[in-house]
């Protein structure tokens, strides 16, 4: 949590900036388990990434590279959503 | 100058027009309709660049006002009534979001019995929004105010939106000799808006309208406290500027014969013409009365009216619209207010009038001076003109 | 239609860090939709779950211009935005071009909202509706709204001794947009990703006012386990609950035919706020549910048909 700003530090006319939920860390809301990434099974399909609520399967330049503990909140969707078979390419893994 | 004949409403969409504002959204009622009929006449010839929102309700058009002056137009609206009631939940919302919206408000009665005709009882419920409220006398006041708000609202010590009414009917009716600046020198004086931010600005994106807990919302609260006080400094500099482009004199209020009368009346609107008649009659039989003609209600000038009043013997404070507190009006709970520290207060007496269209005139006023010169004998809130 | 990979590459409108619970439905649906935009957007959101969690002052999970102003608004907001955008291009003061959307949930859209949007449908402004439709007030704790399926357990209308849950249908919005002659009116819902992306890219690609009704499953509201949001969401339009179809220009297309439709038991078996429903005693309820769900069904292909 950042220091408390007075009202003479309030960014003007009741604006605030962009992205600056990214600074706050909802990690810590997972109840005791996280989704782990397989990438010897992951086929790159990027259902994960578009499923996911919170922003929080990273990717770059069109494939998936892994997950942004910081903000990930358990909910499990992506290991859910992962259509990769026999075997998931994203399993909910004890922490 | 360019002098025409025009009722208050014609004046208010002439100056409309003058101003050009980037969007208005509005919706008809009245006693305020004809002001967004004539502008919309004025889109439809082309006469101005303006976007026209024909929006279904007032609670749209002040949302869409809020909209569009987020992204940094500048916007104009106006109503009355029971359009400005269905208005009041996105008032404060504008004034929170530093929006200097300008609204042409016409007063009327607030329902119920509904009734078309004026009184104060509309914007009065409207003044602890962050809105500055103007009040004008006549069809010249209301073109006059209607200029000035634009440099008053956008100034960037300000940035707060702004009302101007005018009395319905009384004024947003009846025709008077108006006085008008030419199109082009209108147009230098109010200049271009230079908004604090746009939503339409892409590269810089920001976020507007955002949650505040506990934590947050006291603070966000402060910068419109600071605005409204700055305005002060502000209206009184857009006055002296408005005289000394084009010779008609504005400050927080109009004084007539007050600086050496013993008795005084405090009234807003339209009222202070027949007052003016009452004192100039009494004033001729020897009787020192005077009066305090409130322009500016919000922000409320305070300690200037206390000097004004402090040392007078008695006052008498006329509200066109009743607070329903068993106490006085909205007007006279100020002026009491703000003469509480002085040394010298006169009495003060509150005289509510005119409520729903009810006519004042001048035997009424006489009749108030004459209450207040016997102090201690009437109650301190009365109501004229009604039948008891 | 722009892939996945495509997708990913362009800018998420919302960061991490937002207060949404765990398993939430609506960012998604918003990632769908503003990615489906090649030229930058404006947001403008009623209030409610999305604009509550994604800007508690000083964090904004916002990367795109967001303004938010009240509940019912959202529509009379942005065709003010929208408004102003034309009077600066009229004066040349902006060139770019510009998409505009406003999010609102069903409580937002449905009910308190309506007229501010019929009234924005009805003029014409060039924007786009999206209702995240999670079919009652969940921001303020389940109440029900004009949204809520019959039968559902809403905290206004709770299921009891002597009351099953919402009496009432569900109103038909999207019918009530395509009432209203615009361009573009469609129903889908955030499981199916691709069928959401592509009605929204065809948002996008129409000039004039446009809706799409997001059925949005709320693992809070709905009672199921947080990863099966998206399932439970493409169940809705596999038994045909949520028929995923679009109305372009007066011209139905039903977007989604299930090869094998499947009983509603399945869709309402899937969450508790149903679960009143099998009680024996209210087995009727439950032939009315199905009942009303294949008469809809048929009435939307025969309208497709013509």
């Amino acid at each position: 949590m950042s220091k408390l700003m007075n009202w003479k530090e309030l960014p003007p006319c009741d604006t605030l900036a962009a992205k600056t939920a990214e600074a706050f860390e909802t990690g810590d809301w997972r109840m005791g388990e996280k989704p782990v990434w397989h990438p010897e099974i992951c086929i790159h399909c990027m259902i994960c990434w578009i499923s996911c609520p919170d922003s929080s399967v990273t990717v770059k330049d069109g494939k998936m590279t892994g997950f942004d503990y910081k903000h990930c909140k358990g909910c499990g969707i992506c290991a859910k959503e992962c259509p990769t078979k026999p075997n998931k390419a994203i399993t909910m893994e004890k922490e | 100058m360019i002098t025409v004949a025009k009722t208050g409403n014609e004046a208010m969409a002439e100056a409309m027009r003058q101003i050009n504002p980037d969007v208005v959204a509005a919706y008809p009622i009245t006693p305020a309709t004809e002001i967004v009929m004539i502008f919309a006449k004025y889109v439809a010839d082309g006469l101005v660049d303006t976007e026209y929102i024909p929006v279904e309700s007032e609670h749209s058009a002040m949302s869409a006002c809020v909209g569009a002056a987020s992204a940094g137009a500048r916007v104009m609206t106006g109503t009355s009534s029971q359009g400005l009631a269905l208005m009041y939940e996105i008032l404060p919302i504008a004034s929170a979001l530093r929006l200097p919206i300008i609204m042409c408000e016409v007063n009327r009665a607030i329902s119920g019995p509904i009734n078309i005709h004026c009184d104060h009882s509309d914007t009065m419920a409207a003044r602890d929004f962050g809105w500055i409220q103007i009040f004008s006398e006549n069809t010249q006041e209301a073109y006059d105010n209607l200029l000035q708000a634009v440099r008053i609202a956008e100034d960037k010590r300000v940035m707060l939106p702004i009302m101007v009414t005018t009395d319905g009917f009384i004024i947003s009716h009846g025709m008077e000799k108006l006085e008008m600046i030419e199109d082009p020198i209108v147009k230098e004086y109010i200049g271009e808006k230079k908004p604090e931010y746009s939503l339409l600005d892409i590269e810089k994106p920001t976020t507007v309208g955002a949650l505040d807990l506990t934590d947050y919302y006291f603070e966000h609260k402060m910068p419109v406290i600071e605005a409204m006080k700055n305005a002060k400094d502000v209206i009184l500099e857009v006055g002296k500027d408005f005289e000394k482009k084009f010779g008609r004199q504005y400050g927080f209020y109009e004084k007539y014969k007050l600086d050496d009368a013993e008795f005084a009346v405090v009234v807003l609107g339209s009222a202070s013409g027949t007052a003016k008649v009452a004192i100039d009659q009494l004033r001729a039989s020897g009787v020192k009365a005077g009066m305090l003609k409130i322009r500016v209600f919000r922000p409320f000038p305070a300690e200037e009216i206390a000097k004004e009043l402090t040392g007078k013997k008695a006052i008498a404070v006329m509200d066109r619209s009743d607070s329903f507190n068993t106490c006085g009006g909205p007007v006279f709970t100020e002026i009491r207010s703000a003469l509480f520290d002085s040394q010298n207060k006169p009495s003060i007496t509150n005289f509510v009038y005119g409520l729903g269209g009810r006519d004042i005139n001048v035997e009424q006023i006489k009749n108030i001076f004459e209450s207040i010169r016997n102090v201690g004998k009437v109650p301190v809130v009365n109501y004229i003109g009604v039948r008891q | 239609m722009a892939t996945l990979k495509e997708l990913s590459v362009r800018k998420d409108p919302l960061t991490g860090g937002h207060r949404a619970c765990a398993g939430c439905g609506f960012p998604q649906i918003v990632r769908m939709v503003c990615l489906a935009s090649k030229d930058p957007i404006v947001v403008v959101s009623a209030t409610g779950c999305l604009e509550v969690t994604t800007t508690i002052f000083p964090y904004s999970a916002w990367t795109v211009p967001f303004l938010h102003n009240a509940f019912e608004n959202a529509a009379a907001t942005l065709s003010g935005v929208e408004a102003a955008y034309k009077a600066f291009l009229k004066k040349g003061k902006i060139a770019k071009k510009i998409n505009f959307i406003a999010f609102g949930g069903d409580g937002g859209t449905y009910d308190i909202g309506l007229q501010s949007l019929s009234g924005a449908m009805e003029r014409g402004h060039n924007l786009l509706y999206v209702c995240y439709n999670n079919q009652a007030y969940m921001n303020t704790s389940i109440q029900r709204s004009g949204a809520t399926p019959k039968g559902a357990n809403t905290t206004t209308e709770p299921a009891g001794k002597v009351k099953q849950g919402k009496v009432q249908r569900q109103k038909d919005l999207t019918e009530i947009m395509v009432a209203h002659n615009i361009p573009y009116a469609a129903q889908a819902t955030v499981g199916y990703w691709a069928d959401l992306v592509r009605k929204a890219e065809k948002a996008f690609s129409i000039d004039g006012p446009r809706f799409i009704n997001v059925l949005q499953p709320c693992r809070l509201g709905w009672v199921y386990k947080p990863e099966e949001t998206m399932s439970i969401s493409r169940l809705a339009a596999d038994t045909c609950f949520w028929p995923l179809y679009e109305v372009e220009n007066g011209k139905y297309k039903v977007t989604l035919k299930p090869k094998e439709k499947k009983p509603i038991i399945e869709f309402l078996k899937s969450q508790d706020r149903f679960r009143h429903l099998f009680n024996p005693k209210n087995e009727t309820i439950l032939v009315e549910i199905q009942k009303e769900i294949d008469y809809n069904w048929e009435k939307l292909l025969a309208k497709e048909a013509k």
